[in-house]
């Protein structure tokens, strides 16, 4: 007979954003107990984290256990009181031969223990376990630490309470419903607990709680925004959507305004007209069944009001001073204040003045990019840094590349946000990175393990991004500077881009990164022509052959220097290979390859390189050296792994 | 409907009911009820102790001339600390809005991330802000260190808005609009605050005169610190509350410095240093103190 398990660990309201997380590893936790089940499934609200399993043993197996005694030759005391500890009569041992001699031993019977017993000694540990970015005491210095107070346990096994103690609560088999609509304490079984719950005003499933949102505002164009949905899902036990209003009027305001408003401050979804335009409407999802007295809806509409008059209070009071006036008080403004008297956002823009060069947009732009950091509204609402500066630019004037940089120059602000629009947008974002970069690298801000405070890694990528994707003529070393460490952590993320994002062979890309990786958009196609070429069939073995060579290479210590002298190259396959490498040079590689392979084979097949004669040996690896200069251009295909 | 101050009685009578000490407003500017030393010195410790109180909260650079229908220079706090937090600290809570009249089975309520932090403090905590039908009505904290200490017992904050609150009742968009008393708005009562400190904080501080205030402030909280001797037999008639006086002045000081625009760059970390080390250390010596005197 195997029984049903239940765990819910009742808790005060989990930040949304780390549920998902938080039950995987609850997952793996449990199955880390190695007690058999044969199926786990995982549930959550804000205020519950549930494991139930299905096919759990009553029992482990029992087993046994040989226990060994003294040896054969030990006075019989000492044989007797090995029995009585062991709880038998000495006519029960036998007798047992090891490597080392006869010893008495006793096969002792283990009977399996309880699953019931295992759990409860298992259960507070695996609890306390769940990994959560950020924890918490609340019992008192020195006690438990929890994302949230864990303020009751049901822990069920069969009908069974398996019982246990954490954090002065004791496990039981009551559950608590929603905080208004249901009870405080219910009593559950296992089958019952999900309905019972659901009486209580508990949707227990995300997946289920997701299908009534969307469900039900199905009757309003929203703009989709499934990272908000997810959230919505996770920070209600029984959500209910509701469509709000607001005036018209607001709709001059720039529909990014409107939108962050409503997205980041409100979670309120947009919504769209038949043309795809911003309506003046909003979704909002709620914790309860129904807004019956219309309460709900007029408070998150008086919110809203507020909020956009707010926004349009700072909008017009903003456009009191232009940018171009603002840029001084960028000088009151901190970068990092680790440069001390560079780390003004003043200083920041003139190093990136100094980087652009002369090109009058982008310099113009980068003037003006920080210069919205002074503005209420940008105060207000920081994640419209850069948008709101050009918004600004363009009611101020500003030319359509000017402001459409400046507009841009955070992106791209993620793998799935887009790069800036335009090659000034590209310059001034690419300045703005690689001064951040350069900064904070400067002076040690090195990014180590999972911290990085100040988004380098984002910063990075952006920059190999805009480079590659933006084809930027720009050589990525010389904007780097001569900083080691940060030369190498742009490698880290040259390799990662064109691996992970990119989907290329890791041994692709170490190939032809090998080759150089100073123009990023060269590197791609390069990358692209080695992807082509690898199927083909004389690809692997040259490769394994530039291996070869590279490894007689490094033996001999050969770095060239030596002129080939084509008269001491010996008749046959290695004159032939000469000839054959002479007359491709300087040709794709693409063409060369079919050609070069059986030269190259035969040269090793009938040619030994180490020959006795130092200068034929010597002649011999100036030919394999420009052998591999020559067509390693591409890539070092030395790097590549081959099957052979 | 209630008014603004019936609010506030009905709030303080519901948390008497719990065993709350009532305090009335402390007569020193803050920009938070947390720096009162009903909270910042109480929650150190081990022992329990429980309190509620009104705090006037002065944030000189939220000053908008009374021009602004949702921000002031000074705001009302209900401030309650529950020393240790009760299991059901968040039924408590909620309890203490439908005493003021909201139904929680017609509104909606949630509780969103998020932690607080207070620099100049060295105290930071765990929680959420209370979201009533999209309005952020409260803050809810486990604080988890104060003066850079970790608590001996978890108190719970709960911070009020009492401005949103009521014009949250009240359906008003504006807050100057509350009604304060029968017969007094909002405005009528505060108005020429908002718009005097504005101006002064803005327009007409003397720069000069409030940094030599600052230094004054914070030559005698360091003098008084620096005479405070653990060892001492007499050390538990210490004037450590006077000189916690003294920080709270600075903090002020340099809010309304920072609102006139006059800290650089440079200077506003070095500022906030400064009066992080004095705090901390009124938080250290204040635990030394009074762990003495429990023994």
């Amino acid at each position: 007979m195997t029984l049903p398990f239940l765990l819910e660990i009742g808790t005060e309201e989990i930040p949304d954003w780390m549920i998902p997380t938080a039950l995987e590893n609850l997952r793996m936790l449990f199955e880390k107990t190695g007690i058999p089940h044969e199926s786990v499934q995982l549930d959550a609200t804000p205020r519950r984290l549930v494991l139930r399993a299905e096919g759990l043993p009553e029992r482990q197996p029992d087993s046994e256990e040989r226990v060994m005694g003294p040896a054969k030759a030990a006075p019989a005391q000492a044989v007797a009181g090995f029995a009585r500890k062991q709880g038998i009569p000495v006519e029960s041992l036998t007798i047992e031969v090891t490597p080392k001699g006869e010893y008495y031993s006793f096969l002792k019977k283990v009977a399996g223990r309880r699953s019931k017993d295992i759990l409860a000694e298992a259960l507070p540990n695996v609890i306390l376990q769940i990994y959560f970015p950020k924890t918490m005491y609340w019992t008192g210095k020195g006690g438990p630490r929890f994302i949230r107070p864990i303020r009751w346990i049901v822990a069920l096994l069969g009908e069974d309470i398996v019982p246990f103690e954490l954090a002065g609560v004791r496990s039981g088999a009551l559950t608590s419903g929603h905080r208004r609509l249901g009870a405080r304490e219910i009593v559950i079984t296992i089958p019952e607990y999900e309905r019972r719950l659901r009486d209580h005003y508990v949707i227990l499933s995300a997946e289920e709680r997701r299908r009534k949102i969307t469900e039900e505002m199905a009757g309003v164009k929203i703009k989709p925004d499934p990272a908000l949905l997810e959230t919505l899902v996770y920070i209600t036990e029984f959500p209910t959507p509701i469509t709000g209003s607001f005036d018209t009027q607001f709709l001059e305001l720039p529909e990014e305004v409107l939108v962050t408003v409503m997205r980041h401050h409100q979670k309120y979804f947009s919504v769209e007209d038949s043309e795809g335009k911003l309506a003046p409407q909003f979704v909002a999802v709620m914790n309860i069944d129904a807004d019956r007295e219309g309460f709900v809806r007029r408070g998150n509409e008086r919110v809203l009001r507020a909020r956009f008059n707010d926004a349009r209070f700072f909008w017009e009071t903003d456009q009191k001073k232009k940018l171009a006036d603002r840029i001084d008080d960028l000088r009151a403004v901190t970068f990092l204040k680790d440069l001390k008297e560079q780390g003004s956002y003043h200083d920041k823009i003139e190093r990136m003045v100094a980087l652009l060069g002369d090109d009058a947009h982008a310099v113009r732009a980068a003037r003006l990019c920080k210069c919205d950091l002074t503005t209420e509204l940008v105060k207000e609402f920081t994640e419209l840094q850069g948008v709101v500066g050009g918004l600004y630019a363009r009611v101020q004037g500003e030319p359509e590349p000017v402001w459409q940089a400046i507009y841009d120059h955070y992106k791209p602000e993620s793998m799935e946000d887009a790069i800036p629009r335009h090659r000034t947008g590209q310059l001034v974002s690419l300045a703005d990175k690689v001064d951040t970069l350069r900064s904070c690298f400067g002076v040690g801000l090195i990014p180590t393990g999972s911290k990085d405070p100040y988004a380098l890694r984002r910063a990075a990528q952006g920059v190999v991004r805009i480079l590659v994707e933006g084809k930027v003529d720009l050589p990525i070393r010389s904007l780097l500077g001569d900083n080691p460490q940060l030369i190498e952590f742009v490698e880290d993320r040259v390799r990662f881009y064109f691996r992970d994002i990119r989907g290329f062979k890791y041994d692709e890309v170490n190939a032809a990164m090998a080759a150089g990786w100073n123009d990023l958009k060269d590197l791609e196609a390069r990358l692209i022509r080695v992807q082509r070429l690898r199927p083909t069939a004389d690809f692997e073995p040259l490769a394994a052959a530039f291996k070869r060579i590279k490894n007689i290479l490094r033996q001999a210590s050969f770095t060239g220097g030596v002129t080939l002298d084509p008269a001491l190259l010996e008749a046959g396959p290695e004159r032939d290979l000469h000839h054959e490498a002479q007359a491709l040079a300087g040709q794709p590689i693409e063409g060369a390859i079919s050609r070069l392979r059986p030269k190259v084979d035969l040269f090793f097949d009938k040619v030994l390189v180490n020959a006795p004669d130092e200068r034929i040996r010597q002649n011999r690896l100036m030919l394999l050296y420009t052998l591999s200069q020559e067509f390693s251009r591409v890539a070092d295909f030395s790097e590549i792994v081959t099957n052979s | 409907m209630p008014s603004f101050q019936e609010i506030i009685f009905k709030l303080k009578k519901y948390w008497a009911d719990r065993g709350c000490i009532i305090q009335e407003p402390y007569d020193i500017e803050v920009g938070a009820g947390t720096m009162v030393s009903e909270t910042f010195l109480r929650v150190l410790g081990p022992k329990p102790y429980s309190v509620a109180y009104v705090q006037p909260s002065r944030r000189p650079a939220d000053g908008r001339y009374g021009d602004n229908p949702n921000r002031l220079y000074k705001h009302s706090q209900l401030q309650v600390i529950l020393k240790p937090s009760p299991d059901d600290v968040i039924e408590q809570y909620l309890g203490s809005l439908e005493a003021i009249g909201i139904d929680l089975r017609a509104h909606d309520i949630k509780l969103e991330e998020d932690n607080w932090e207070a620099p100049t403090l060295g105290a930071w905590g765990i929680g959420w802000q209370v979201m009533l039908d999209g309005l952020e009505i409260s803050q809810f904290t486990y604080f988890q260190q104060c003066g850079g200490i970790d608590l001996d017992l978890v108190p719970a904050e709960l911070t009020y808005g009492l401005e949103r609150l009521t014009a949250f009742l009240q359906v008003k968009d504006s807050v100057y609009d509350i009604e304060w008393a029968p017969g007094y708005s909002y405005g009528d009562v505060r108005y020429q605050d908002e718009l005097q400190y504005s101006v002064y904080n803005f327009e007409m501080a003397e720069i000069a005169t409030l940094w030599k205030l600052f230094e004054l402030h914070e030559a005698e909280a360091s003098r008084l610190l620096k005479a405070y001797n653990p060892k001492s037999s007499e050390k538990k008639r210490f004037p450590l509350l006077p000189t916690y006086d003294q920080v709270l002045k600075c903090s002020n000081l340099f809010n309304t410095l920072d609102s006139r625009g006059a800290i650089s760059v440079t200077e506003r970390q070095a500022v906030i240093q400064r009066v992080r080390k004095l705090a901390v250390g009124v938080a250290n010596a204040w635990v030394d103190q009074q762990s003495e005197q429990s023994s």
